[in-house]
């Protein structure tokens, strides 16, 4: 692997850049694999790279039908936090979180990973109450999270109206300062180049077709718009479609996929210094390295593949934003998109085996799965080598359906981005 | 945003409807014989198609009424839709591919 | 400052309106239908801005929305400076105060355009490959730096002062693009009656046809062609026509959304009228006339002001008057190239050179350039342009047969026009889903199936030629308004002295000499991505033009690529070796051109950003002084302060007040359904977790709601109004959800009982009368109703009237007390309440708000829903295990509440929580743990869920839900508070009056 820095630019810029070679291999797929990951987003290059780099496995492939990182790892708004409420939760999110913290090293490239604190700002006195019953939660986990008053909140991001006259005043916010975003696409390509260079196959434009079992029920490998691909194990991590894969191996899932929209001003010089989450009125919003405000909207309400919803959905988070923050009417959307989001009745995710020998599940991450991006990575690669849960997903299994063992940040919090 | 067709009120905005999920999942007549497997099947497992589903919406802000609706999840576009306790309609190659289109 | 480049004669403006604005401070004068970017280039200014990353010095490549360079800030002040504005777009009035962006400190002399000397070091994706050493460099010193490097514009600081609007709408047929195609489109489908609505971006209809002196429509111009049709469709009481309104987003089912800009072209400030208006217009039919844009090429310094799209230069001569510069070299892969000469020609410009890079072009406009005594070079490009701040010439060098360079020329020029070819715009066509094909012919992706009920004619649609433009536009007029049901004939213009249509053009990099290792070639403009920057993605291979995209940026700056898209894509197929077709496009994302934010919030904002609902009582409880507080959208009166009390002062002295004499509390906004029919009964049974078959008429229950997980969704007590009527109550912010979830069940799973459902949230007021006195103070309002304790027990309800104003009472009580809700229809609710606060003076009644009532019911142990529940707790897990009905077969919830998990001792449960100290209030959500030197993480055992000081009592009180917690009654657990820890006992919830003698007395 090319090393990354100053100076191999410094070197490279002499040559004109001709030197640099691809990041990733472009691999046509051997006949088999012990591991296949289908999905080629940021969670499924993730689990092939600590495949490789913490189990020592090295004969794996990621298999991908459009083009790597495509999904909702180019299309979400790249907010990065811990500050859950429920322990199962907190210390998955964590734990991905302190993954984040190294992550451009680890890497050697740099995914701009920028801990510019993320705030969640409370309208209502149960807002109050949910919010610092997060607080109390997180200290005794270990996990930073405190409260501002709304005086706090306007000197940490001072573009927010904290006048008590407004429709919903901000009457004060949990701010996790070590929260952030990062740099979305970097993220996948860093671990695909990583991965790449340790052995793993990164096969795009290869849509699986088909789960191949024995007749004693394992999985035997993959049918694929590229033939067929033998594998011992099988890791899905397909985020909208994987009711889709998962059904090919007779498999339903809890979960209902979709639209999620965001969209980004036009850039503007620095003029909002963390990242403002409001439930209450629905609206997310941060601005990036470019100088675009990144905002979310809601999901739209029905199941839908098309990547699109309706414009009253974002133009509701417009009024949101706008109220929030009235000075940036004049702003301008400049591109707004639509994701795929799999949601789980409790707004957790799933990172776990099924009941299929050799296939494993990582999915569920509905609207916030980038922040778990090398958590669940790590994890659901923990869980494909050893064929068990680590302990900290061993609560995110399909069966806490059956046994009512739900994960419900959704009902304490009613958030889930 | 969607053109939905109220059976009983005609073409609406989606604005006006509420979707209520997949269609065609009843309740249990005595959950209490289900085991628990089945239970979970019926309250939380879903097909969550790509392509035809049929799904429940409400004229939340019209008449007030569920029907059902038949739609690609590929594209959004509608087949048809029925009123509440209909079986599912079959639908015909050429509506299918239309709806896929 | 004179406008030495305004050609007398020439042009739409209006030179009798002289307009005068500033840009950079400096004063400059113009004329009413100027653009910015007209206007200063009447003045020999190019330069307008400076780039994203290397702060280039850049002048208008276009004269439309398509401008990559020439972004401004405009606007006085900081609520009403507006960023990223196109200079090209913004039409300019008196007092108009602009300002360029991106530099520092003046657009002529940037600080940042150092950057350019180490742009070997600022590849593509640089800064992946940057900034990690060391570690804590990047958020504290590398990422503000890019920060403040990055952006463009600067954001407004204050309130925008504005307004903006919002409409739906429906029509037969929408027209997106008022040029010749839209136009015909628009005029053949308005004859036939049918509803019409015609849009176009600019100021006026007309597009290309208003910058044609060439073509004759039935012997007209085409602007007095324009002129004439507009006048038709405007006389047409079926079509409404709309200018500066773009349709930037195309939706599914034919919902497409238009942006109107209404003020910001105004000479004065036009005060109560909105600046923009958001259109969602619902169309039977849509036909996309979105014309084509001219591309640019890709060359060495192709940047520098002065350098533009030819067809840009003949809109501004033509369209505004304004030559863009005196001695032209034009850049030609299309014959556009020389139909602009002429133009040049015509006003006495010199035009020095016409480098075609065709081979061997051959047109009638090309000899004609020729007999002018223009040279043209075949097969030659250019291999660099001269100048910084504005163009001072080129080198113009013949491509060799073999496809080398050969050595050049210099020609000096103040200007040089690219003659690209054309690229439909395609844009709203692919938003629509429709599917984009690749045509040989055109050289361009252009529609193929559409998607929705859609039509593409003319340029869009690869049709450049006038006539058939007008042809096909036509034809699709009268094809989309006949779908709806009209009917018409398909008008027919004839053309004359038109051009010819040409389909040539260029995709990629311009040959250069040698290998093209270090050239400054631009593909976007804006993000300054270069030719190099692209090859040097696919050497690293991103081989996915989404890919390209991504890592060079290319494509994602304000314009979106609509100069750069299919540049960088021909430069990515050569360098990957595959066809363009085999490469494919990135995905068209809305919204066409940028949109105001405050167009999409409209209306919604102050007071009428959500529904504001108020109760009767509120004008009263505003005129006490009280503070509210938001519960879902209502506004509640939380407590009333009185000579300057604090919330605690005034919630002791209410509960005192409650508990000794008599409070009356606004209870309105609870949720009321009336549940009626001859099995609403068993619909009850069904639905509540309680029995109902045995609640007799008059009588009324605690009822509990579950979700179909076990968990309860909400609470309310139930009166039994007759055998088939309930009068069901529910939470303030619950009511929608529960009504919409028993309708669920009833429509969808028991359409077989005979129940109606009906809200009557808002047609009852709701007068919580409460405490020992409460009984005298009603009794004499009733009209005689026996309201003793013996006619009317603890948790009954009867039908009455008060002061002849029918009348539900309820006896009932959530504050402890003996209580009385008075419910009377929402138009006498005031009046009610005016009465009952009158009569109740002499007993000292006391208006008491949420927070007392809060209070009051934690004393007694009561839960709220949504505070000592939060959507994972069951009946039992509230202490309310007493409300199910054993004996019932099914409820919803039931069957989840037999699973294990529901069962487990460990599940957390009700308690109450006294602290050591008796002024001790603990902190609501704080959490409980055993041990409180236990090492973080700390096993936490539960949480407090409310927590107030009783004044009743004189010390605090808490409810908490800790896990096994009725177990642990007399345990001592500890809240480790940030700074100290607080031990809290654990004890019964119920604080006070446990027996219930006040409640039924």
């Amino acid at each position: 692997m090319q090393k990354f820095s100053a100076f191999s630019l410094f070197r490279q810029a002499l040559g004109a850049h001709q030197g640099w070679k691809p990041q990733w291999r472009s691999v046509k797929p051997k006949a088999a694999y012990d591991i296949i990951i289908v999905g080629g987003g940021g969670h499924g290059l993730g689990a092939a790279y600590y495949l490789a780099k913490q189990h020592g496995l090295r004969n794996i492939a990621v298999v991908e039908r459009g083009w790597l990182a495509g999904g909702n790892t180019a299309r979400n708004t790249t907010i990065i936090r811990s500050n859950y409420l429920f322990d199962e939760s907190s210390s998955y999110y964590e734990h991905s979180l302190k993954l984040w913290e190294g992550l451009s090293q680890e890497l050697n490239y740099n995914v701009m990973f920028s801990q510019r604190g993320c705030l969640m700002i409370a309208h209502t006195v149960h807002d109050v109450q949910v919010f610092k019953r997060h607080v109390h939660a997180n200290r005794l986990n270990g996990i930073d999270n405190e409260w501002l008053t709304p005086q706090e909140v306007k000197e940490f991001c001072p573009p927010l109206n904290i006048s008590p006259n407004i429709r919903y005043p901000i009457l004060g916010g949990a701010l996790q300062r070590r929260a952030g975003t990062a740099r979305h696409d970097a993220v996948a390509w860093g671990f695909a180049r990583a991965a790449s260079d340790m052995g793993v196959d990164i096969i795009e434009n290869c849509e699986v077709t088909g789960i191949t079992r024995a007749p004693s029920g394992e999985v035997t490998g993959v049918e694929t718009t590229l033939g067929p691909i033998k594998a011992r194990k099988i890791g899905v991590s397909a985020a909208g479609h994987s009711s889709v894969v998962l059904g090919m191996a007779g498999i339903r899932l809890p979960l209902q996929s979709n639209p999620l929209q965001a969209l980004v001003s036009e850039p503007v010089k620095p003029a909002f210094p963390t990242i403002v989450m409001s439930n209450t009125i629905h609206a997310y919003i941060s601005q990036s390295d470019k100088g675009e405000m990144v905002i979310g909207a809601g999901t739209d309400s029905y199941v839908s593949y098309t990547q699109r919803g309706g414009l009253h959905i974002p133009a509701h988070t417009l009024e949101a934003i706008t109220e929030l923050c009235p000075m940036f009417r004049r702003l301008r959307m400049m591109r707004s998109w639509g994701g795929i989001t799999d949601n789980t009745p409790d707004r957790s995710p799933i990172t776990a085996k099924t009941s299929v020998p050799g296939l494993y599940v990582n999915c569920g991450w509905g609207t916030g799965g980038f922040k778990a991006t090398p958590g669940a990575a790590n994890l659901f690669a923990w869980t494909i080598a050893k064929d068990e849960p680590h302990p900290i997903n061993a609560p995110f299994t399909i069966e806490r359906f059956r046994d009512g063992t739900l994960i419900d940040e959704a009902a304490a919090a009613a958030v889930a981005h | 945003m969607l053109l939905i067709k109220c059976p009983y009120c005609g073409e609406r905005a989606e604005v006006e409807f509420a979707n209520g999920g997949e269609a065609h999942i009843a309740r249990p007549a005595d959950p209490m014989t289900l085991s628990d497997e089945e239970w979970a099947q019926y309250l939380y497992m879903r097909d969550n198609p790509k392509g035809l589903i049929a799904e429940r919406w409400r004229h939340a802000h019209g008449c007030g009424r569920f029907f059902n609706a038949l739609r690609d999840t590929r594209t959004d576009r509608f087949v048809m839709t029925y009123e509440m306790g209909q079986p599912r309609p079959d639908v015909t190659p050429e509506q299918a591919a239309e709806a896929a289109r | 400052m004179n406008q030495m480049f305004r050609i007398p004669g020439r042009g739409r403006v209006d030179t009798s309106r002289p307009v005068s604005f500033t840009f950079d401070g400096r004063s400059y004068a113009g004329y009413a239908g100027d653009t910015l970017a007209s206007a200063l280039l009447a003045h020999g200014r190019h330069l307008m801005g400076r780039s994203y990353k290397y702060h280039r010095p850049r002048g208008p490549v276009t004269a439309g929305s398509d401008e990559p360079n020439a972004l401004v800030g405009v606007g006085k002040g900081p609520a009403l400076h507006t960023p990223n504005l196109r200079a090209t777009q913004v039409e300019i009035h008196e007092g108009l105060v602009a300002v360029s962006q991106n530099r520092s400190p003046c657009l002529e002399f940037d600080l940042g355009s150092v950057n350019s000397l180490f742009s070997a070091m600022l590849p593509a994706g640089f800064y992946y490959k940057t900034f990690m050493w060391p570690k804590n460099f990047w958020d504290k010193v590398y990422e503000p730096i890019i920060r403040h490097a990055a952006g463009l514009g600067v954001a407004p600081t204050e309130p925008d002062p504005d307004s903006y609007a919002f409409r739906y709408d429906h029509c037969d047929v929408l027209v997106a693009g008022g040029g010749p195609a839209g136009l015909s489109a628009a005029l053949a489908a308005g004859r036939t009656g049918a509803r019409v609505i015609l849009v176009d971006e600019t100021a006026e209809f007309g597009g290309s046809l208003l910058s044609d002196r060439q073509a004759r429509i039935e012997g007209l111009s085409g602007p007095d062609w324009v002129r004439g049709v507009v006048a038709e469709l405007e006389a047409l009481p079926n079509v409404r026509l709309m200018t500066r309104c773009s349709a930037f987003n195309y939706g599914p089912h034919n919902m497409i959304a238009l942006n109107q800009r209404l003020t910001d072209h105004l000479m004065t400030g036009a005060s109560g009228q909105p600046r923009e208006r958001l259109w969602q217009v619902r169309a039977k039919e849509v036909v996309l006339a979105t014309g084509a844009l001219e591309r640019p090429m890709v060359f060495e310094g192709n940047d520098r002001p002065g350098v533009m799209l030819a067809t840009a230069a003949r809109t501004y001569l033509n369209r505004y008057g304004v030559l863009c510069g005196r001695k032209v070299v034009i850049v030609a892969a299309n014959d556009s190239a020389y139909r602009v000469a002429l133009d040049l020609l015509e006003v006495g410009a010199s035009v020095a050179a016409i480098a075609d890079i065709r081979p061997a072009p051959d047109s009638a406009l090309l000899r004609q350039c020729q007999q002018m005594g223009v040279r043209v070079y075949k097969s030659f490009v250019v291999q660099r342009v001269h100048g910084t701040q504005r163009v001072s010439g080129v080198e113009l060098a013949p491509v060799l047969p073999g496809g080398d360079v050969g050595k050049g020329r210099h020609v000096s020029a103040d200007l040089v026009l690219m003659a690209g070819g054309y690229t439909p715009s395609v844009h709203l066509f692919s938003q629509s889903r429709g599917k984009l094909r690749f045509d040989e012919k055109v050289g361009a992706y252009v529609p193929g199936e559409s998607a929705e009920r859609e039509r593409s004619v003319g340029a869009c649609h690869g049709v450049y030629q006038l006539d058939a433009v007008l042809a096909d536009g036509a034809a699709a007029g009268v094809a989309a308004a006949s779908a709806g049901g009209h009917t018409g004939d398909t008008p027919a213009w004839r053309v004359d002295a038109q051009d010819r249509a040409d389909y040539a053009g260029f995709a990629g990099a311009l040959p250069r000499r040698g290998k093209d290792l270090h050239s400054m070639s631009f593909v976007d403009f804006q993000h300054d991505v270069t030719a190099k920057d692209i090859r040097l993605a696919v050497r690293e291979g991103f081989r996915s033009i989404e890919h390209v995209k991504r890592y060079t940026t290319t494509g994602m700056a304000t314009d979106q690529g609509k100069l750069s898209n299919v540049n960088a894509l021909g430069i990515a197929s050569y360098a990957l070796g595959r066809p363009v077709q085999q490469v494919g496009l990135t995905t068209f994302r809305p919204p066409f051109t940028p949109v105001t934010f405050g167009t999409f919030a409209g209306h919604a904002r102050g007071d009428l950003f959500d529904p504001d609902r108020r109760t009767q009582v509120d004008s009263w409880a505003r005129a006490q002084g009280a503070v509210f507080e938001d519960v879902s959208m209502w506004r509640r009166a939380r407590y009333f302060p009185r000579n300057g009390e604090d919330m605690e002062a005034a919630v002791r002295r209410e509960c005192l007040a409650v508990r000794n004499a008599a409070g009356i509390f606004d209870a309105s906004t609870l949720g009321k359904i009336e549940v009626v029919g001859p099995d609403a009964a068993t619909f009850m049974n069904r639905m509540y977790v309680n029995a109902w078959t045995k609640l007799g008429v008059g009588r009324c229950r605690y009822g509990l709601l579950c979700r179909e997980n076990g968990f309860i969704y909400d609470d309310g007590v139930v009166g039994r109004i007759a055998e088939d009527r309930f009068h069901v109550t529910t939470t303030t912010g619950g009511a929608a959800g529960v009504l919409s979830m028993m309708e669920d069940y009833l429509q969808t799973e028991w359409p077989d009982l005979d129940v109606w459902l009906t809200s009557t949230t808002e047609q009852w007021s709701v007068i919580a009368l409460q405490g020992p006195k409460a009984r005298e103070i009603l009794a004499p309002l009733v009209d005689g109703l026996d309201i003793s304790g013996e006619a009317l027990a603890h948790m009954s309800v009867v039908e009455g009237t008060i002061l002849g104003v029918p009348m539900r009472l309820f006896r009932v009580s959530f504050s402890g007390e003996l209580g009385f809700e008075i419910n009377v229809p929402t138009t006498e609710g005031r009046r009610i309440w005016d009465a009952v606060w009158q009569a109740g003076q002499a007993h000292g009644l006391t208006p008491y708000g949420t927070e007392t009532m809060h209070v009051l019911r934690a004393e007694k142990g009561y839960i709220i829903v949504g505070q000592e529940t939060d959507g994972t707790v069951t009946p039992d897990d509230a202490g309310c295990g007493w409300a199910v009905g054993k004996a019932k077969k099914d409820f919803v919830g039931k069957r989840s509440l037999a699973l294990p998990a529901m069962q487990s001792p460990e599940r957390m449960q009700l308690v109450g929580l006294l602290t050591e100290a008796p002024q001790e209030v603990l902190e609501e959500g704080a959490q409980l743990v055993a041990d409180p030197k236990e090492a973080i993480p700390m096993h936490k055992l539960g949480y407090v869920t409310s927590s107030y000081f009783s004044a009743t009592l004189g010390r605090s009180i808490a409810l908490g839900m800790i896990s096994g917690g009725r177990a642990r009654k007399g345990q001592t657990l500890y809240v480790p508070m940030e700074d100290r820890v607080i031990p809290v006992k654990l004890v019964d919830p119920v604080f006070y009056d446990a027996e219930g003698v006040r409640l039924n007395g």
